[in-house]
């Protein structure tokens, strides 16, 4: 039951927050720290071979259940979802038409929330469209100058992605007995069950669409365009968890579902995913906006992150786990600072920019540990979760799992190369921006970086309650 | 009579139907080339089911009838209103859906 | 007293956390104070420590604080080793480290950031323990990122300047391509064995279960990490430019501790090196190469700190050098008595900068000496040490490297004593430049010069009595005393190959040496007595322009990576890709467009259509379908 409240208060918050006129933030945020404590609760009693569920009928009919369950990953996922989102909430004051942008996050939330606890396939899908439809308004009404066009694009090409998921759930659901033909159990095991060419095709289907929420090489290209039209908020959205969405849906709709085809495919899924780990370095390197340049980064990490998802083994797996967390947290604190750094100097040129550590030290701070953090140094959360991916990725299966480890290191070194660089363009240096004294902190801002950098620095130092969590 | 008099007969009104259709211009001449080829295919289940003694057909042939008569109130109402815009039933001048 | 030793990195984190957290409250000489007397604790602490390691008889277990990693199989916990590598450490880092914060209270008393540089440096001690402490190889890479941060923080520290983070930026990415060397060692460690503990893991390769191709292959690995961070050929321009940030920071984490966290890890690593001929072939040419290109243009310096950073490259190339040998001991010797005397070399180059107002061109000095005896004298004897006269430290120290070699192979003998004859040279062109002759400065700077304070001169002083002592520590045999680091060091490394030398042979090397450095002493007192400071030309200018090197990477790898990036993001991107995807959108809407075409609202098309396709269905079935 507590699984349903973690979707419908949300849900319900968000309906009520079309209508509330002035109260939309805080009871938003309400609902948030809610979810919050909710998400925390489930977490505690979940990892390990610890699982919670709840199910009811929904479409008989068709064999499809309101079923929930949360095992390790899916509690973890809903925890980033909670921790994420009343960051999101503080992190600007809206006040154009702030009541439907409120509501619409908080219907964003339980879309996500829905697509991590779901185990019925249809339910799955329902709650990835959910997901997906409030941010496409989000994008499309509070966005930049190029919002329409690029919003447009974003929302077509993941559209076009969840019609072939569907496709394939629903290919997969006609192989089944069909009594609860959509459920998680029955359809890996229909999908076990049909030969090497079947399996392939609905490889083909699912690994699309996932590839292109995640995104993956080559089918990136909506990314960097929607993270930099997006308001900010709506990208912590975007990057800390949606992007998630895909990884999850790797690990448990494709992974377990056709596993003759994975084994077929998984080199080729790690070349492409290692191809886009550099190749989004090396264009990282030459960006000159902040938000392309920390978009570009996004899709290196993503691309480790695939790439282990693939390597079929179990360090790999687990190093995943760790790292969607920790790179929720870090990309989110990134965003923060990047949205204050914008505010203050209104640009996202980072040409523009300059000398934040002499005018706005705290601020300076903060990017410079978040920064190190996005490039995994030890002692901070990065570190952990590169680390198993990496050993992850070199006990691959895989024959060239050494070639593989080797040029994901490159990804480590041009990491450092622009990550470092953006930090000198935007705090070193003499103050060159015209903006004569840039304001600090307000006090929720402040609260709100403290708490990420404080996740950052702990599970740093001690990962291994969220090892815990995430392993069986 | 054996069957085959009924279907040449219902074919024949049908071409002719169709034929009307696709050559006039007048909307009330293709609106009546409808009706016939309705009537031809009224004719077709009437004799059907005279053949094989069934009267679903002929429930049918009374539905086509009614949903035909509802269909003609509509179409000669939307006629005399084009007609009345433009002072003209040809349609080849009612090309105006395009833009 | 051992299982405390965790106290021992606590305290500099604990003067990292209230420097760090309180970076506007804490007072600026509380701070200098405060970092300084965690430095004390951690000091006598580790004095203890080593103490009690000397006189242990069976090994220490490990200090086991808390699992880091535990997933599945993969279990890596965070664990303390102390034993004799790490004790010697403990001290050197400990003890240098706590005069150069003393040092530091005084030179960066006027700083605004003072607060900020204090808590750095506890961090950087903090980190470096954690490097020389670790019980496995992930603790020693946490320390080792570590301390590339806190080099890159103290590097630009005065971050106002372009150039400063220019020089920290390009400190941490050749330190990560070391990095990854190291990291990818790891993964071969952990693959093949499982562990990434010393002792288990030693105790496995002890039995020589590892293959000879597998034993290249991570101390290479290990070494690319080592080549990174000691500053070796081909990453070694980093360090030079790292001389931007303060005197003490060069001292500390560029000379005397940071920059020889590479030889601590492959004399940790000595089993696993021992069971590959052609890593230590390897090792011994690159240390080689670098000891000699560094001394080279040293010669040709005119920073005072740049003739001090090349000399730092140059001599950990030396150290490298004796590794290559097998002589992993003298390699850690050397360290030993290198930090003493480069940490001395460079707080008296400090000591200068700080009276000439922060001029360091040598060619705008002269004559210190009478104005700043202290400094000259001090620096006199780091000078002598270095180039190798006895009975100072580095003359036993350099002596044993080049008997080492010697036992290897002439040509590496003859080489290296080229790189420490070049060394005595540049190191007394240096001296003599700065502290002899007449002033060469600005009438002002002249009438400012003065004798530091005693917070800056003291250490100068330790630092100096260690530098003319540390050398007995490490007494060659055929004095007829025990090698007293040898036999401490012994159970933890594992010389290879080293052979014992008639006492005769090691006599003759050590007069060659000794003679031939005096004669470059006065070679060097010959050539500065009338400097003349003409543009240079040929050979020499080269050598100033440091061979051209950083020219060289910059047209063979960064600009060609730069422009390769700019062509993936202005056309692979957006024409290739991005071009692709819009292009199937608009190929879609072109198609719509068409299409459109056919929907001409002309109701007799419409039915003609409708037609014909119903008379095509109607043949379709009749012919292909038989129903």
């Amino acid at each position: 039951m507590i699984l349903v409240l973690l979707i419908l208060i949300p849900l319900l918050v968000g309906a009520v927050s079309f209508f509330a006129k002035g109260g939309a933030r805080n009871l938003s945020l309400l609902g948030a720290l809610c979810t919050l404590a909710l998400s925390a609760f489930v977490a505690s009693n979940c990892g390990g071979a610890r699982i919670e569920s709840f199910s009811m009928n929904w479409m008989p009919a068709l064999g499809a259940k309101f079923s929930l369950s949360a095992d390790g990953m899916a509690a973890m996922l809903c925890l980033l979802t909670g921790i994420i989102l009343p960051v999101v909430l503080v992190l600007d004051r809206q006040k154009e038409r702030e009541a439907s942008y409120y509501g619409l996050i908080m219907l964003s939330q339980a879309g996500l929330m829905g697509v991590f606890l779901a185990s019925d396939a249809l339910l799955f899908y329902f709650f990835w469209e959910l997901a997906l439809i409030p941010v496409y308004f989000l994008c499309s009404r509070w966005g930049g100058e190029k919002r329409i066009a690029v919003t447009f694009k974003f929302f077509v090409y993941t559209f076009l992605g969840s019609l072939m998921m569907l496709a394939a759930l629903i290919y997969l659901s006609l192989q089944t007995s069909g009594v609860d033909a959509f459920s998680r159990d029955n359809i890996i095991a229909a999908g076990k069950a049909l030969p090497a060419m079947q399996q392939n095709i609905v490889f083909v289907l699912l690994f699309l669409a996932f590839a292109i929420k995640m995104p993956i090489f080559p089918f990136h290209t909506w990314q960097p365009d929607a993270y930099e039209q997006a308001p900010t908020p709506v990208t912590i959205i975007l990057s800390a968890l949606m992007v998630k969405m895909g990884l999850y849906a790797v690990v448990r709709w494709l992974l377990p579902v056709v596993p003759q085809a994975v084994s077929y495919w998984s080199e080729t899924v790690m070349i492409l995913s290692i191809i886009g780990i550099v190749y989004a370095s090396l264009i990282a390197m030459v960006q000159t906006n902040v938000k392309r340049l920390v978009a570009y980064s996004s899709i290196a990490h993503m691309g480790l992150m695939c790439a282990a998802a693939f390597a079929q083994s179990q360090t790999a797996m687990d190093g995943l786990m760790v790292q969607m967390f920790n790179h929720g947290i870090n990309i989110a604190a990134m965003w923060v600072i990047v949205n204050l750094v914008e505010n203050r100097y209104g640009t996202q040129d980072m040409r523009q920019m300059g000398g934040l550590a002499t005018t706005a030290p705290v601020i300076a701070i903060s990017l410079v540990i978040i920064s190190f953090a996005n490039i995994a140094l030890p002692l901070t959360n990065g570190f952990v979760g590169e680390f198993m991916l990496f050993t992850g990725i070199f006990q691959g299966v895989s024959g060239y799992s050494a070639v593989f480890m080797a040029v994901t290191g490159l990804g480590i070194i041009l990491g450092a190369v622009y990550t470092l660089s953006m930090v000198q363009k935007v705090a070193y240096g003499e103050n060159n921006s015209g903006v004569a004294s840039v304001s600090g902190l307000s006090a929720a801002e402040l609260t709100s970086v403290i708490v990420l950098l404080a996740f950052i620095i702990v599970l740093g130092v001690y990962p291994q309650p969220l090892i815990n969590l995430v392993t069986l | 009579m054996p069957i085959q008099y009924y279907l040449f007969l219902s074919l024949a009104l049908f071409c002719i139907g169709i034929m009307g259709a696709l050559m006039r211009r007048n909307a009330i001449i293709i609106f009546m080339s409808i009706e016939l080829m309705l009537n031809a295919v009224n004719l077709l289940l009437a004799a059907f089911s005279k053949m094989y003694n069934d009267s679903a057909a002929q429930i049918f042939v009374f539905f086509i009838m009614v949903v035909a008569a509802a269909e003609v109130a509509v179409g000669l109402a939307i006629i005399v209103m084009v007609y009345r815009k433009v002072h003209s039933v040809d349609v080849n001048i009612l090309n105006r859906l395009k833009h | 007293m051992v299982q405390l030793a965790y106290l021992i990195p606590l305290f500099p984190l604990i003067g990292f956390l209230i420097n760090g957290l309180g970076w506007r409250t804490v007072p600026k000489q509380a701070a200098g104070f405060l970092a300084s007397l965690m430095m004390l604790i951690s000091f006598g602490l580790s004095l203890g420590v080593f103490f009690e390691v000397k006189n242990a008889t069976a090994a220490i277990a490990p200090i086991h604080l808390f699992d880091f990693i535990h997933a599945g199989k993969l279990v890596i916990p965070f664990a303390f080793k102390i034993d004799a590598l790490s004790s010697l450490f403990l001290l050197i880092i400990t003890g240098v480290g706590f005069l150069i914060h003393v040092y530091s209270t005084s030179y960066m008393h006027d700083d605004e950031g003072v607060v900020k540089y204090f808590a750095y440096l506890n961090l950087f001690v903090f980190s470096m323990l954690l490097l020389v402490m670790g019980a496995n190889y992930l603790i020693m890479f946490i320390g080792w990122e570590g301390v590339g941060l806190c080099s890159y923080l103290l590097i630009g520290f005065w971050f106002k300047n372009r150039d400063y983070t220019n020089a920290a930026k390009k400190a941490f990415v050749m330190n990560r391509i070391g990095d990854l060397g190291f990291l990818i060692g790891m993964m071969l460690v952990l693959l093949n064995f499982g562990t990434l503990s010393y002792d288990s893991l030693f105790a496995e390769t002890g039995g020589m279960v590892m293959s000879n191709g597998l034993a290249t292959a991570i101390a290479i690995c290990f070494f690319v990490g080592a080549m990174g961070k000691s500053a070796q050929l081909p990453l070694y321009t980093w360090l030079p430019d790292a001389m931007a940030g303060p005197t003490p920071v060069s001292a500390l984490i560029h000379a005397a501790t940071m920059v020889t966290a590479g030889i601590y890890m492959i004399a940790r690593s000595s089993a696993i090196y021992n069971a590959s001929e052609v890593a230590l072939q390897f090792i011994a040419v690159i240390g080689l190469v670098t000891a000699i290109l560094a001394a080279s243009i040293a010669i040709k310096q005119y920073d005072i700190k740049k003739v001090l950073a090349y000399s730092t490259v140059s001599q950990l190339g030396f150290m490298f050098l004796a590794i290559g040998c097998g002589a992993y001991t003298t390699a850690v010797f050397h360290v030993m008595t290198h930090a003493f005397f480069k940490a001395l070399l460079f707080l008296g180059s400090g000591s200068v900068i700080h009276a000439m107002g922060g001029e360091q061109d040598i060619r705008s000095m002269g004559g210190l000496g009478k104005k700043m005896p202290i400094t000259k004298w001090t620096f006199l004897i780091g000078c002598i040490a270095i180039a190798g006269l006895p009975p100072f430290a580095g003359f036993f120290s350099k002596d044993e490297i080049l008997a080492a070699a010697f036992a290897h192979n002439t040509v590496l003998y003859v080489l290296a004593l080229g790189a420490a004859l070049m060394t005595a040279f540049y190191m007394f062109r240096l001296y003599f430049l700065t502290f002899t002759g007449s002033f060469r400065g600005t009438h002002d700077q002249e009438h400012h010069l003065h004798e530091s304070p005693i917070a800056m001169t003291f250490p100068l002083m330790v630092l100096a009595i260690l530098a003319a002592v540390a050398g007995f520590f490490g007494m060659p045999e055929v004095f007829g005393e025990h090698h007293l680091l040898n036999e401490f060091l012994s159970p933890v490394v594992h010389n290879h190959g080293v052979h014992h030398m008639e006492h005769s042979t090691e006599y003759m090397l050590m007069g060659i040496s000794v003679s031939l450095v005096a004669v470059m002493i006065f070679f060097a007192y010959s050539r500065t007595r009338k400097p003349d400071f003409a543009p240079n030309t040929g050979l020499a200018k080269v050598l100033e322009h440091k061979w051209y090197v950083d020219e060289l990477y910059d047209a063979v790898i960064v600009r060609p990576l730069v422009q390769f990036s700019g062509f993936l993001d202005r056309i692979a991107e957006r024409k290739g890709i991005d071009g692709a995807v819009n292009g199937v959108g608009r190929l879609v809407r072109w198609g719509a467009d068409r299409m459109r075409l056919l929907q001409n609202g002309q109701v007799g098309a419409y039915l003609f259509t409708m037609v014909v396709g119903i008379v095509l269905l109607f043949v379709l079935g009749l012919f292909c379908f038989n129903f």
